[in-house]
């Protein structure tokens, strides 16, 4: 019979010390980091969804908006739903394909150029310009001349999204290795297959998401809007003339008001404006995972 | 800084055997030249990558270009499509003539060149696609439309890689889930799909373990009575392998001036290269005394 060798028992275990302690000191800073953000987000979403939930009925959503002495089960927030849906979609078609196309440009044909540089510089001031100066922007030369509508309201939010969207789809066709567009080229496709068929599709979740920040972005906005579109209380379905409203333009005024039935609907507006956020970003999730199949 | 004319390996500074390729005799004998390089220089900015470069490739042959680091064969490979063009700065001097025709005149679309002169890469590259879009992408650039077409071109690259066997149920499955040696082979697939006329390989082998290695080694052996394909390698075993003809590349140092540059050191037939070098440097490499 073999002897077994008597071995020492080896400590595997994370030795003792300031590694250790560190170690530990950060991942609790991690989770203190996250309960932090998330706690606002929590009593931000639970408040509205109380103080909202309560109005919401397909009333509320259709009719047009009442006077604000109205009591909370007169009226609705039909006309700022549908300016809303409107003015944000007319800013989305103007400045994601826009957006896009600057982004590519920039990565794949500007290069190091002057132009490129200057263009990109000046897409991230543009991150930083605050969304009332854009109103204005609009205001001086737009509805000075052609009068208040909910495309100037489009305008304005598409000049707040152009930056996002550049900014966000360019790190995205960074990302995009090399190594693919050799590949393409090698097979005698030119400068723009490649970008078309190997560069877009390759960066296509990445760009999606960046254009949802943008929509959420703008969705939210009051500022730009002040001065573009008004505020009307009946439902404005061409978007090219006439004043109209929004949903944060409606929060705003309502919640500046003294009556509680206002309030009560500025409630309702709030939590209409989350869902219809929400949605979007499920719906961009979902078309994102449908078409990046392929991707690592 | 004005050195790029005399500053690296010129004939005044370093003696001539030097950069002045051994190439032996039977290397310009029968068949019809591919590639006729002549005197190429290639420069990244004002970094002159190679130096005086002059060989000639042969149709339906299997060209091995070896040598270190840093000698400049894998620049060499990439100006035969004008890929270097893609690589900003880049730029070559001399001609490389093509079935006679010259690479590198102003009127040339490298978009043609590399229709007829395709590309393997060092890592596989498939596409983020399925593996049947991944083969079809080359003949569909071209305006191919037509679904039946398509599918036998798919099946023909496919079998000429030898990949059907291993993908014909999963046509539709993503690329990108291939194994390394399979994701080379759907990359020879792409490339062949294009009935190219030259097929460049740059380290096809290098990330591959060794059965995926002889795997493609056989590969190019069954399809060089179609194709012209010249092979970078760092594995002088795989040159001795696969290659009819084997090109040495080293790199020569200048001391005064601390550049360095990659030079064509012998040309000939793969065993002459390797049992009777006639350059005391490509001797020193073959058998294994200098990296």
């Amino acid at each position: 019979m073999a002897v077994v060798a008597e071995q020492q028992q080896l400590d595997l275990r994370e030795p003792k010390g300031w590694r250790r302690t560190s170690n530990r000191i950060v991942t609790w800073l991690m989770v203190l980091a996250f309960v932090v953000v998330v706690v606002p987000l929590g009593f931000v979403l639970v408040t509205t969804v109380v103080k909202g939930a309560s109005i919401i009925s397909w009333q509320f959503l259709t009719s047009s908006i009442p006077p604000n002495v109205a009591p909370a089960d007169i009226g609705g927030m039909g006309p700022a739903i549908v300016g809303t849906i409107e003015i944000t979609a007319l800013a989305t078609i103007m400045a994601v394909p826009l957006g896009i196309l600057g982004a590519i440009y920039l990565n794949e044909y500007g290069g190091k150029n002057w132009l490129a540089a200057l263009i990109g510089f000046f897409s991230d001031v543009m991150t930083g310009v605050p969304s009332i100066i854009m109103g204005l922007f609009i205001f001086t030369i737009w509805v000075l001349h052609f009068g208040f509508s909910g495309f100037a309201g489009a305008l304005a939010l598409g000049c707040l999204m152009l930056p996002i969207v550049i900014r966000s789809t360019y790190e995205m066709l960074r990302l995009v290795p090399n190594a693919l567009r050799e590949g393409s080229y090698a097979l005698g496709a030119t400068k723009a297959r490649v970008t078309m068929t190997v560069v877009l599709p390759a960066a296509l979740g990445g760009i999606v998401s960046g254009a949802m920040l943008a929509v959420a972005r703008a969705v939210g906005e009051t500022a730009p809007l002040l001065f573009t579109i008004l505020i009307v209380t009946t439902v404005n379905k061409n978007p090219f003339s006439g004043a109209n409203t929004s949903l944060p333009s409606q929060i705003f005024v309502n919640a500046n008001s003294p009556f509680v039935g206002a309030q009560a609907r500025g409630w309702g507006a709030a939590l209409t404006l989350i869902v219809i956020a929400f949605v979007l970003m499920v719906v961009a999730r979902f078309i994102t995972a449908r078409f990046s199949r392929f991707s690592r | 800084m004005e050195q790029s004319e005399q500053d690296v390996a010129t004939s005044t500074q370093l003696p001539k055997s030097q950069v002045q390729a051994t190439t032996s005799a039977d290397a310009f004998d029968t068949g019809t030249h591919i590639f006729d390089v002549d005197k190429v220089s290639c420069y990244y900015s004002s970094f002159r990558a190679v130096t005086d470069v002059s060989l000639k490739i042969h149709e339906n042959e299997i060209t091995a270009f070896i040598g270190p680091y840093g000698c400049g064969k894998t620049t060499v490979l990439r100006t035969l499509n004008r890929m270097n063009d893609l690589i900003p700065g880049a730029h070559v001097e001399g001609d490389i003539r093509y079935r006679g025709a010259s690479l590198y005149t102003k009127d040339v679309s490298p978009i043609a060149v590399r229709r007829r002169i395709g590309m393997v890469f060092q890592k596989p590259n498939p596409f983020p696609k399925s593996i049947y879009d991944n083969v079809a992408y080359g003949p569909r650039i071209n305006g191919e439309r037509n679904k039946a077409k398509l599918n036998e071109i798919v099946e023909r690259s496919l079998r000429g890689a030898a990949l059907w066997d291993e993908v014909k149920d999963r046509l539709k499955a993503s690329g990108l889930g291939l194994s390394g040696g399979q994701a080379q082979r759907l990359c020879i697939a792409r490339t062949l799909a294009v009935e190219p006329d030259v097929v460049l390989m740059d380290e096809p082998c290098s990330a591959l373990d060794p059965i995926a290695t002889g795997a493609i080694e056989d590969l190019m052996k069954e399809i060089k009575s179609r194709y012209t394909i010249v092979i970078v390698t760092h594995n002088m075993q795989q040159a001795t392998r696969v290659s009819d003809r084997t090109a040495f590349y080293s790199v020569l140092r200048n001391e005064e001036s601390d550049t360095r540059t990659g030079v064509l050191v012998e040309y000939g037939r793969t065993e002459q290269i390797f049992q009777d070098p006639q350059d005391p440097r490509t001797q020193a490499y073959v058998t294994g005394r200098m990296g």
